[in-house]
């Protein structure tokens, strides 16, 4: 067996650039699992540099990219058959789009590492493919201006760059579009499942604990017996909030995210209060609490959701955030309130 | 797929358009078209903010408050005093 390709250990240096493969192994694909499940994100890249991707010669293609490994493994598993140079630029690790919002996929970097591995001694052409997801970070016009190559932007995806060469360095609009199908969604889910593990067994254990006051003080056997209800509860608002949320995010009609977390929570609370049978005061205590975090969670989403705007986002959170706090207080006391009477 | 109605920040100028086509090219949402070699704006709703047109106009004929359409941004901007951001390049895991 052919040992795994460990990109990592690979140190660029202009004309000796290493030659990648253009098949994933398993390591490959074993490492973007455990990007998905959100394990060590914030370290899975590889050296910025120049490579090779087959065998290219001064007249190959030049492809830019981000040094985040999940992107690169995208971008050369894609290019079979092909023969170029990538340049990876430097951003943090990040991907392509979140490094071009926040600068570090940005104009200067990518004219610092044009003229750092001397591309104009590489290739005869004067032409750099950049991924449009950068368009956000990087003005082509004044990558033209400093450096003498000229910056076209290649489609969205990775997949259709080979259409796109072929086409003579044309996208089809549909290309051009960033769009968010439910199978792109549902592999956001496990990470952001796992981003507020912690607080929420923080929270499921509190309440757990809570379960067992009493207007005596503290029954053990109360716990044990009445713990289980609010811990579901919680469970499944989170749950619905991160998973159904985004999943059926075009299902539900309401535009603001924090609103359709609202009714997931509300969905939850009622199934729970179908199946178990607990006073009013407790049943309305943790549907407060419910609606909280369940719009909490989906309002999260509009991070990693590909059409949601700053001032929408800001808009939807004036009146959510204080909303959510205010639900999840009175939750709060009102469920221990219902076990002290 | 689209978000909040009439919220977006997004502006073109067409007396400043030369219709180079920069913005259909970079816009990830269609906002653009080209008609009689000016830029127009289709369903402004449809934009995200994301700053990619604007940036790439040479004439400026395009302006939007770019920035991340993401709550926990917003909420490290808030918590932190600064603009709205995401963690994505610290230690954080939590990323757009």
């Amino acid at each position: 067996m052919a040992l795994p390709l460990n990109i990592l250990s690979f140190k660029p240096v202009a004309l000796n650039a290493p030659t990648v493969s253009t098949k994933l192994e398993w390591a490959d694909k074993l490492g973007a699992l455990k990007m998905r499940m959100g394990f060590g994100r914030d370290d899975y890249r590889l050296e910025p540099g120049l490579y090779r991707l087959g065998t290219p010669d001064n007249n190959s293609d030049v492809l830019i990219s981000a040094n985040y490994k999940l992107s690169f493994d995208m971008l050369r598993k894609n290019l079979g058959g092909l023969n170029l140079w990538i340049l990876v630029i430097d951003t943090n690790g990040v991907n392509v789009w979140c490094a071009a919002g926040k600068g570090s996929f940005g104009t200067e970097r990518v004219v610092k590492s044009i003229k750092d591995h001397s591309l104009e001694h590489i290739v005869k052409h004067r032409r750099v493919i950049l991924p449009q997801l950068c368009a956000p970070g990087v003005a082509a016009h004044l990558v033209k201006e400093q450096t003498g190559f000229r910056a076209v932007f290649g489609p969205v995806l990775a997949k259709d760059i080979k259409a796109y060469i072929a086409a003579g360095y044309k996208a089809t609009p549909e290309m051009r579009k960033m769009a968010f199908p439910l199978k792109e969604r549902a592999k956001l889910i496990p990470n952001d499942f796992m981003y507020g593990k912690y607080k929420l067994l923080a929270i499921l254990a509190g309440l757990f604990f809570v379960s067992g006051l009493d207007r005596s003080g503290f029954l053990f056997d109360k716990m044990l017996s009445t713990g289980l209800f609010p811990v579901l509860n919680i469970f499944m608002a989170y749950f619905a909030g991160i998973v159904f949320g985004p999943l059926f995010l075009t299902w539900i009609p309401f535009r603001a995210f924090a609103l359709k977390g609202i009714f997931w929570g509300s969905l939850s609370t009622v199934v729970l209060n179908l199946i178990f049978s607990v006073s009013p005061l407790e049943s309305i205590a943790l549907g407060l609490m419910n609606i909280s975090i369940a719009s909490f969670m989906t309002m999260n989403f509009t991070g990693s959701s590909t059409f949601t705007s700053l001032s929408g986002v800001q808009k939807e959170m004036k009146w959510a955030v204080p909303l959510q706090i205010g639900l999840i207080a009175t939750g709060i006391i009102l469920f221990i309130v219902s076990k002290l009477i | 797929m689209q978000y909040l109605r009439n919220v977006v920040t997004l502006k073109l100028d067409q007396a400043l358009c030369t219709g180079c086509n920069m913005c259909t090219i970079v816009c990830p949402r269609a906002v653009f078209e080209i008609r009689d070699t000016k830029a127009h704006i289709l369903d402004i709703n449809d934009c995200m903010e994301c700053g990619a047109c604007a940036l790439n106009c040479k004439t400026k004929a395009i302006s939007v408050r770019a920035g991340v359409g993401c709550a926990a941004g917003i909420l490290n901007g808030i918590l932190n005093g600064t603009e709205p951001s995401c963690d994505c390049s610290t230690s954080t895991t939590n990323c757009c």
